[in-house]
């Protein structure tokens, strides 16, 4: 098993007609994702690689069955996107987007609220590098070679850093379950605690890895979902050690602005929450064969 | 994007808050007009720099003449405000402005924020107004009311009169409170800020509610849609080299270190720099140059990082996905030969076709440093920087 994305899903790209959006969907199926639509206002009847162009999501759901989709539509319209993959019948999206206004992602998640829980659609990002379950599919623009299969769940904020990650387990021979970027922005679709739980329900997930940075609370919410509800250890990174206070470090939400966001602070409530961080970035494959070897 | 008390002030104005009267002045000469317009015989002259805690740095002066205005004034024209939101350069003063001083019974503290644990807008409120929200929250923890807006419908009028009977404003000012707040909350989400900040909100002696001070920051990412409040931005408030970096579609934020960082992505630039400082040196700036990290895009990163004359190694660190490391070696190579550095380079790849990548490096001749681990790098960035300074010392002792 995995989380949120396996071989059966079918994916929808909202924006396929754009050169980056051509280039992953190309990538993406070429590592085996089963891409059966895009969506583009306007080009329905349209076809991209033999991927039927529908104008609206409920339309090429109703015709394709598509259940997971990607954005890749500019940010003054990635937002309606990504409502109208949550009107549209869609259960799992990611938003790759970078620079959606704050309040847009505000008006999103309300605009979500109003599906009862059980027909809500889960939403990663914006601002991130997607998800991957290695060996079934890729939802996202990572560089699919990287990633192993195996027992590793895998969640960070940001896109590099992950790779970094996958990188050194790779090298070390360990695989991964899932991989998700929940993005860099202040306001995202799920947080660190959301995908952690999906972690401890999956079967095939032994270990988790969590790749933080400075600013916002979701590594604290995080560190007390793993002290309160977690059978399966977890291994943290958080970047920003020399970050400084009240300036943003190139992410939207990674801005120091209130206790505990700074990266010495998170650790410190990581630690105590029963989470072994690593120290430094170079040994985030190290400690989690370590972790491991000791589960 | 930050923007100056006065222009906060108009807008906040436009949205019904009610703030003293006053006006803006290049020189201590208009300064002194200004006051004269205004009428009155009390003023304050207000030094206009984007940055908190200026009244304590001596950028708030109460002045009871026009000679005096114009002394206080000349002082502040062309000097730097040094406080704790600046860092030690400080941030210039080229405006003031001259206010009305009112006389007040109360001051209260009114904040708007983005609160990222409900991912709503936050309206933050305090009796005890006129110190930093930090220290109203370190001293007088209870004092603080917060109460969230619900984005499908907005402030209520109801909340707002909650806000106001917590503060405990008198209730024959009731609704000039409740103007006052849903003004400040059309005003956050009509126009995309990030923080509308009032401190102090004031009751003056005649039973008026008056924002003597105000602050407001928008969400860059939301500008495309308020082209005049994008015409706000004021560069000389801005690091110089950070607004070139902006400009250039890099992301750059200078610091105190010896060792550039040129890295692609937002937290791997954070763990370089952090990798450095466990190294045992100090990071010179934070650069993310994107995801891509095109040639292009790396030679701009050499002159930005190079521009900051503090730099006496740099450290690049790229992870190449789906742009191979051999493509982006190329990009260091041509970087390198098109704008020759006199200060160590180590370069660590990871990522796709890293060997090709390497080998691209050796053979070009250059004298880059390679590395293999992201500590690796910050090691040997660190001893080069450490043998380079002991070799300037020695070969570049002045005459």
């Amino acid at each position: 098993m995995s989380i949120y994305l396996d071989k059966t899903s079918r994916v929808l790209v909202h924006g396929i007609t754009g050169r980056m959006a051509q280039f992953h969907t190309k990538e993406m199926v070429e590592y085996g994702t089963n891409v059966v639509a895009g969506v583009v206002p306007g080009k329905g009847g349209e076809t991209i690689f033999g991927i039927p162009v529908f104008n609206t999501v409920k339309e090429a759901v109703a015709q394709t069955g598509a259940d997971a989709s990607l954005v890749f539509v500019p940010p003054p319209f990635a937002a309606d996107s990504i409502m109208e993959a949550a009107d549209g019948g869609i259960r799992y999206c990611v938003c790759i987007t970078d620079g959606i206004p704050a309040q847009d992602m505000i008006r999103v998640k309300r605009y979500m609220m109003r599906y009862p829980k059980e027909r809500r659609m889960v939403l990663t990002g914006p601002n991130c590098a997607g998800t991957i379950s290695p060996g079934k599919a890729l939802l996202g623009i990572m560089p699919g070679h990287i990633y192993l299969p195996g027992h590793v769940g895998i969640v960070g904020r940001s896109g590099t850093l992950g790779y970094e990650a996958a990188q050194q387990l790779k090298d070390l021979g360990i695989g991964i379950s899932t991989s998700v970027g929940i993005g860099g922005d202040p306001i995202n679709g799920s947080s660190f605690r959301d995908v952690l739980a999906q972690f401890e329900a999956d079967p095939d997930t032994h270990v988790v890895a969590m790749i933080g940075e400075i600013g916002g609370p979701q590594e604290a919410e995080a560190a007390a979902f793993v002290r309160d509800h977690m059978t399966k250890p977890v291994v943290a990174y958080v970047a920003g050690l020399t970050a400084p206070k009240g300036r943003t470090m190139g992410h939207a939400g990674a801005i120091i602005s209130a206790f505990g966001e700074s990266a010495s602070e998170k650790v410190e409530i990581l630690s105590a929450a029963g989470v072994t961080v690593a120290e430094n970035p170079s040994v985030m494959g190290a400690t989690i064969a370590r972790v491991m070897q000791a589960a | 994007m930050d923007i100056h008390e006065y222009q906060a002030k108009e807008i906040l104005a436009r949205f019904g808050v009610t703030v003293p009267p006053g006006a803006l002045a290049y020189s201590p000469e208009q300064a002194a007009y200004r006051a004269r317009e205004l009428g009155g015989d009390r003023w304050v002259v207000k030094a206009q720099v984007h940055a908190g805690g200026r009244g304590k740095a001596g950028g708030v002066k109460l002045c009871a003449s026009e000679h005096e205005i114009n002394e206080a004034s000349a002082v502040m024209f062309g000097s730097r405000i040094v406080t704790h939101q600046t860092g030690p350069e400080g941030k210039g003063i080229y405006r003031v402005y001259v206010e009305a001083a009112v006389p007040f019974t109360r001051e209260i503290y009114l904040g708007l924020v983005l609160d990222r644990v409900s991912q709503r807008v936050m309206i933050v409120a305090s009796s005890e107004g006129g110190m930093e929200i930090e220290d109203i929250s370190a001293s007088r923890p209870d004092s603080i009311v917060r109460s969230t807006v619900e984005p499908a419908v907005g402030l209520q009028e109801f909340q707002a009169r909650e806000i106001a009977f917590s503060l405990g404003i008198p209730a024959a000012m009731t609704q000039q409170m409740v103007r006052t707040l849903q003004g400040c909350y059309r005003a956050f989400r009509e126009l995309d800020a990030t923080m509308v900040e009032i401190n102090p909100l004031v009751i003056t002696a005649d039973n008026r509610i008056l924002a003597l001070d105000a602050k407001m920051t928008f969400d860059n990412n939301a500008l495309f849609r308020h082209p005049a409040i994008a015409e706000l931005r004021d560069k000389s408030q801005e690091d110089p080299r950070e607004s070139s970096a902006a400009d250039r579609g890099l992301n750059y934020i200078g610091l105190s270190g010896n060792i550039g960082c040129i890295v692609n992505g937002a937290g791997l630039a954070m763990a370089t720099m952090d990798t450095i400082k466990l190294a045992g040196g100090e990071p010179a700036n934070f650069l993310d140059i994107g995801g891509g990290a095109t040639p292009e895009r790396v030679a701009k990163a050499f002159r930005l990082v190079m521009s900051d004359s503090n730099v006496q190694a740099i450290l690049v660190n790229i992870f190449a996905g789906i742009n191979r490391c051999d493509w982006v070696a190329e990009g260091v190579v041509q970087a390198l030969q098109a704008n020759p550095v006199d200060v160590p380079v180590i370069v660590r790849l990871a990522g796709t076709n890293v060997e090709e990548g390497l080998k691209i490096l050796a053979k070009s001749g250059l004298p880059i440093i390679r590395a293999t681990s992201l500590m690796e790098a910050a090691e040997r960035a660190v001893q080069a920087w450490r043998s380079d300074r002991a070799l300037l010392g020695k070969v570049r002792v002045p005459a």
